[in-house]
Parts: structure tokens; sequence; C-alpha cells
């Protein structure tokens, strides 16, 4: 068995737009007389669009038709058509997620952009698709060692940092090219926060000032500094805190930071000085660049190549959002797809025994009840532990009782389960609830609470589904 | 062994040295000191067969032990268990030992028939009278005994949708393993998708041909058989499924589909039976089994 399947990837950021078309290949790794284990063997960028300059309305507003316009020339200068691509990502990044009309441009790209291309977007996600766009995931995995990228975009950088391949941790902070935009030898537009920043160390400046580029780089050399600071390799200064997007949280100190990889807008001029005009972009990217690459901290850990840089997010949302489900599942492909399925996770303590679990659904379900009634949701746990028929029946029988609320309402019942029972899960589910509900119970999936799930409909000749879990959309 | 018998051998063995019987007294103190000194612990030898292979790695000094560790639990493989010269380490031959006694029993038991009544089956064997007789005439496991056949045209129900049985095969010990699992995931999964099923049996002595005659004798369109796999050194409790459309005594071998390696380690038997009820759903929608059929 071997399938191509396409995947679109689109980024609207803080300064750039761009567009990727990737060919996921999926292939059976297990021998014809066994259970069929399909993976995702490789990923294959097969387009790539220009780079535009994400076209807004007004400082608050994206323009949206703007937007539609780039999405509908790049899909016919790829050759693609909606109904081709199978699966894929919209993200909004950086600041362009701050805007009021973020959500609703998200909504409306990732329906015109396929049947199963979804919607994200989040510092977490953006950081961990960033991250493994630019390699840092495979570099850390294939070395050995704790790698850290920073993408440093327009207006945040988001770092994810991977220990042997796994990822650790990520945060997210104000710090970017073009949090300071100059035209014709003027400042046209300083980011309050690092205007506090420079004021705190002395240097005085403002929109309307004249662009000097040795105290701009003084202001880039404090931003680096900062950069250092939220790698632990050194100590947070007292603006350390207040630098962290949605006053998200520090990076985790352990494990120790190895290596490093850059992607984003800024980091081609980290890797290589960029002769000429140092504003010929109109913001401060090729001194912050500069800075990062002589700041004597982050000089300290290695420095690797990075497989993207300015499109390590496109790549990450186009080839790496995209997961497969494990093979031997059960679902009712009408169904098919579902999106943005808040998850209620039971965590492996409550997962123990059945009366912990049941106390746990039902504790969590009231919390998707909005307004008293239930919305959709994906009922999710590790499942590691009950593998006999017996015990699997035990649980069916127990996600019933607890979760009686999603059986009498008109969605689904979807159950996600980490270890290979989904079949056997399903099954039991079907048979209890007597044909009468429809069930999708997959396998093979890891989640968190205050994740969403995205389920595609089935490839690989209907064995496996195509998978995409998010972090908290929006957590601002 | 009394005092009086001890002080002979001593004597016997001392003068066969050349040494002087005057020393036997003493040797004599000596050995009954020793022999009373000695004492039967009530302790326990450590279980080796209770080690996970797939995360024993024994190399001294490791160049990247890590990593081999690592790649290593993909596979329960004898591999990465160091070495003393060119020979095994103590444990890796114990554990070796006790995979291939592990093996032999699988083989050579029969399946308990307490096992068999409290999964609700009942027994037919094919022509072989012994397990020797089993291991030595293939040809006698593939038909059933006339008593066999008897029964199953008494007790089984005619033209199911389905026929499902389990045979020892060549091992016992996989149906123990499985079964419980096994069975009833398939007969679930079969239900939910409302395919009807037959009177599930046990045949004792089994080989998977066997299958083919009882396919006819029941007038089934699809039949399954879960039979031992001949068992190897890393696991003696492997089952596979065999299923057939519509098999008939003489067909080609490639007309059966196979699921091997049903264990605790390998696809997990609850898993594999709902598996199995999806194939045979197809094999019922494509009316075509084995290398005929496209999963």
């Amino acid at each position: 068995m071997h399938e191509v399947i396409l995947s679109a990837g689109i980024d609207i950021g803080t300064s750039t737009t761009q567009l990727i078309f990737s060919r996921l290949t999926l292939e059976n790794r297990a021998v014809s007389y066994m259970a069929p284990q399909i993976d995702i063997v490789d990923k294959e960028v097969i387009y790539r669009s220009p780079i535009y300059f994400t076209p807004l309305k007004s400082p608050t507003e994206i323009d949206a038709e703007a937007v539609k316009d780039i999405v509908r020339r790049e899909y016919a200068a790829g050759g693609m058509k909606p109904e081709d691509i199978q699966t894929g990502a919209v993200i909004i990044t950086g600041e362009t997620a701050r805007k009021q009309n973020a959500n609703e441009v998200l909504a409306a790209l990732s329906d015109m952009a396929g049947d199963f291309v979804v919607a994200t977007a989040g510092p977490d996600l953006e950081s961990v698709l960033s991250a493994r766009g630019a390699g840092a995931d495979a570099l850390s995995k294939q070395r050995r060692i704790p790698v850290a990228n920073l993408d440093v975009g327009g207006g945040t950088s988001n770092i994810a940092l991977y220990d042997t391949g796994a990822l650790r941790s990520t945060c997210c902070l104000d710090i970017g090219g073009r949090l300071i935009k100059v035209a014709d030898g003027r400042l046209t537009y300083v980011y309050p926060k690092i205007q506090a920043l420079a004021n705190r160390h002395g240097i005085q400046i403002s929109a309307g000032n004249r662009a000097d580029p040795e105290v701009l780089y003084q202001v880039c050399r404090l931003m680096a500094a900062q950069l250092a600071q939220a790698l632990h390799l050194t100590q947070p200064d007292g603006e350390h805190k207040g630098l962290y997007t949605n006053s998200g949280k520090m990076l985790a100190d352990q494990p120790r930071v190895k290596a490093v990889t850059f992607s984003g807008g800024v980091a081609d001029c980290v890797y290589q000085d960029q002769p000429g005009d140092v504003f010929r972009y109109g913001d401060i990217g090729v001194l912050l660049g500069r800075a990062i690459r002589e700041d004597p901290d982050l000089s300290r850990v290695e420095r690797c190549p990075a497989l993207e840089t300015i499109r390590a997010t496109v790549v990450g949302a186009g080839t790496h959002a995209t997961d497969v489900s494990g093979s031997t599942i059960r679902y009712d492909a009408n169904l098919l797809p579902v999106k943005n399925v808040p998850i209620l996770k039971v965590s492996a303590e409550d997962e123990a025994s059945l009366e912990t679990l049941k106390a746990s659904i039902a504790y969590q379900l009231p919390l998707h009840m909005p307004e008293g009634k239930i919305e959709q949701i994906a009922i999710a746990f590790a499942g590691e532990k009950r593998t006999s028929f017996v015990e699997v029946q035990a649980l069916a029988a127990a996600i019933i009782e607890s979760a009686k609320e999603v059986i009498d309402s008109r969605f689904p019942l979807i159950v996600v389960v980490e270890n290979d029972v989904g079949k056997v899960l399903g099954n039991a589910l079907n048979v209890m609830l007597k044909h009468e509900k429809p069930v999708i119970c997959i396998d093979g999936v890891h989640t968190a609470n205050g994740d969403y799930i995205d389920i595609g409909e089935p490839v690989a000749g209907g064995q496996v589904l195509p998978v995409v879990i998010k972090t908290l959309v929006f957590n601002s | 062994m009394n005092e009086k018998d001890l002080r002979a051998i001593i004597e016997q063995v001392l003068s066969e040295l050349g040494t002087s019987a005057a020393a036997a007294p003493a040797a004599v103190q000596a050995v009954s000191q020793a022999v009373q000194s000695s004492r039967v612990e009530d302790g326990e030898l450590p279980d080796v067969t209770a080690i996970d292979i797939r995360t024993q790695y024994l190399v001294e000094n490791p160049e990247h032990g890590e990593e081999y560790a690592e790649l290593k639990y993909n596979a329960p493989c004898r591999l990465g268990i160091g070495r003393a010269g060119a020979r095994y380490l103590t444990l890796p031959q114990l554990e070796f030992r006790a995979a291939h006694s592990a093996a032999q029993d699988a083989v050579f038991n029969d399946v308990d028939e307490a096992f068999v009544e409290k999964m609700g089956l009942w027994t037919v064997q094919t022509q072989c009278e012994s397990k020797d007789v089993y291991l030595t005439r293939p040809d006698l496991g593939r038909k059933l005994s006339p008593e066999g056949v008897e029964t199953i045209k008494a007790k089984c129900k005619k033209n199911p949708t389905v026929q499902i049985y389990v045979s020892d095969g060549l091992s016992s010990a996989s149906v123990a393993a499985n079964i419980g699992d096994l069975l009833p995931a398939i007969l679930q999964g079969l239900e939910s998708y409302r395919i009807d099923v037959g009177t599930p049996f046990f045949v004792k002595y089994g080989r998977v041909g066997v299958m083919d005659e009882i396919s006819e004798l029941t007038g089934a369109d699809v039949t399954c058989t879960l039979i031992g796999e001949r068992p190897g050194l890393i696991t003696a409790e492997s089952m596979s499924a065999y299923i057939a459309y519509k098999a008939t005594v003489g067909m080609p071998e490639a007309r059966r589909t196979v699921v091997s390696n049903i264990h605790r380690s390998g696809t997990i038997p609850a898993e594999a039976g709902a598996h199995i009820a999806e194939i045979i759903k197809i094999m019922l929608e494509k009316k075509a089994s084995g290398t005929d059929l496209k999963l």
C-alpha cells in the first residue's frame, strides 16, 4: 500500500502571508499478513508561493478579500483545486492573530482552501509548527540533545524546545523585526513594549524620530539579550516577564538548551550578515538579526542551520500539522470530517479505576455545556491498561454511563484513545448502544486537556483518518 | 547415609589415593560437619521468563548504549545482550533455554479441556490419534475423523454466513492465551455489523487445511479458523486467523487470507478480533478472499 495525499499550508503572519502545497506519502509498514500499520513515511513540499506582505485594511483589521485573492491566485499558480486537497492547516500567527477579524478570516480561509484544511492559531502551536518546519525536532532527535528553535518574525518570537525528538516546552515573546518600522529615514511605528524596554536602558525612541542605525542597533541588542534570557542562558531581568505574549509563561528551564536553530523572517539576517541598507525592509529586521548573531550569550550555544527559515511556519502547517490515526479503528464515514472539537481528557490518574474515570467525565462534561446544552466533544484517554475483551466492555459501559448527555445529544460519540484498542472499543460502544448511536472511536492519537481535534475523511483505503491536534485556539 | 557408610567410603577413597587410614577419623569429622552445615533455603530464583527482552540491554561500556536500547525497544530481538568471550552470558543463555522449553511445551501439550468448555466450545478431532501422529502426518491433520464429521453435522447451524472455529495447531499455549479475548471480540465485531455467525467449536490436532472440509460441511459463506502458530523463541503464544470465502477441499492455498502475530506483544487479541470481523465483512461484500481480495 502506497498512497499520496495532498496538503496545503497557509500562514498569515504579522508581516507576511505565504502558502505551500505538500505531498504526504502514506504506507502500510506492517507486512501483508499482519494487522495494518499505516504511517506518513514521506513529506515533500511541492509548491511554495512567493512571500506576500499581509494585506491589512487598517492597523486592527485584516483585508480579508485581499487575503482570499492571494489564496485563489496561488491555488491557480500551484495547479491545485480545493477539492484536490485532502488535508492541511491555515495558521494566523504573531500580531495578526490579535486583529479584530482574525477569527472570521481564519474560518473563511479554511473553508475555501479545502474540506479538511483546518483553522489553527495560538502561540504554542505556532512555536511547534515553526520548530518542526525548521527541523529542530529532527535535529534534537538525531543529535540527541536539547534544541530550541527561535522563530523570530515580524511581531513575535516563538520558541519551542525539543529534546531527543520530543517537545518539552514552548513560549512566545513580543520580540520581532517589525515592532519598529522605518520609512524615509524616520521611525513610523514603535511597539510600546519595545519603547519601554529601550527607555529603561536610557534610550529614548518614538515614532517620528530620525532612524539612527547605531541607536536602533542598541535597542536590538536589548531585544537579543531578552531572547538569551528566555533560553535561560542568562538570568531574567526586571523587564523580561512583561515581554511574554498574552502574559504567557517562560520556557521550562530544564533541559538546558545545547543548540539553537532560527526561523522566521529575521532568521536569514541571523545566519548571514545582510550588507547594504539596513532599513530596506522598512523595519529593524536586519539589525535585529545582526544583534542576535553578535549576542555573546546566544553565541554560547551551538547555532545549527534550519531546514526552513522564513517559510518554517507555513511548511510546518502544511506538512507537520497532519497526523494519521491508528489503522484499526471504528468510524462512520458519513460523519466526517469533524472540525474544532474540544478534547475532554481523562487524566492517567483518573483512568486508574472505572469509578474515577466516570467521575472525571461527569465532572468535565458541564464545562462543555455553556448554555446547559452539550456541544460536540471528544472524550480522550490513554487506555494503556484495559486491553482484554472483558476490560474493554467495562470501559465502554463506563463511558456510556458517564457521557449520557453526549449519547442523548444529536452529536456523534467521539472517543480518542492512545493505545491500540480503538476498533474493539468502538465495536463494544456500537453494540452496547444497540447500533443506534453514531460512534467514532480512533486510536494512536495523543492529546491533552484543552486541545482541539480535527478528524478528516478516511484515506489509505479507509483504514486511517487524518487527524490534526491543536492547542487552544486564540489562547488570549 | 549413616556415619558407618560414610566412614567406609572415606576409607576407600583414602586408600585409593594411597593415603594412610589413620587420617580417616579427621576426614570423617570434616565431611560430616560440612554435610550438617548445608541448609536448604526457602528462597526463590528470579523468573527469567518475566524479563521483557525489549528492555534488556547488557553490553558493557557501550559507545551508544542509550540509542541502541531505544532502537531495541521496537522489537523483541536477542541483540545487545552482551557476551562472555565467544559465548552467551549466563542470563541470556537461561532465557534462551526457557524460551525453547516454552516452545516445546506449546507444541507437545494439549489444550486444557476445561478451558475449551469454559469458552463454550465442544471438541471434534481430526484423523490424528495422538500428538505424534499429528506431528508426523500433516495430511491426517487436514481431515476430520468420521465421528467429528457426524458431530459437526449434528450440532452446527447449517449454512451460516460465517463459521468460526478454534484449533490447537502447533501451539496449545496460544489457544489458552488468546481465545478468551479474540473469539468474543470477533463475535462482537460481527454483531456490530449484524452478520450472522454459526456454532463455534474446537478442533483437536488440527492443521489449517481442515477448514476446507468444515466449510463444505457447514455450508458457510466465510470460514475462519483461529489456530496456534508454530512457536518461536520470541513467543510461544502467537495465534493466526486463516479466513476464506467459500473454501472447498483442494482449493489453492492462495485463497486464504491470514492475520498473524496475534498475541499480547503483537496485535493484541481483542483488537485483532475487531480487525478480523471487519475483514470478514469486506470478504462478504467482495465475495473473495486471499490474493483475490484486496484489503
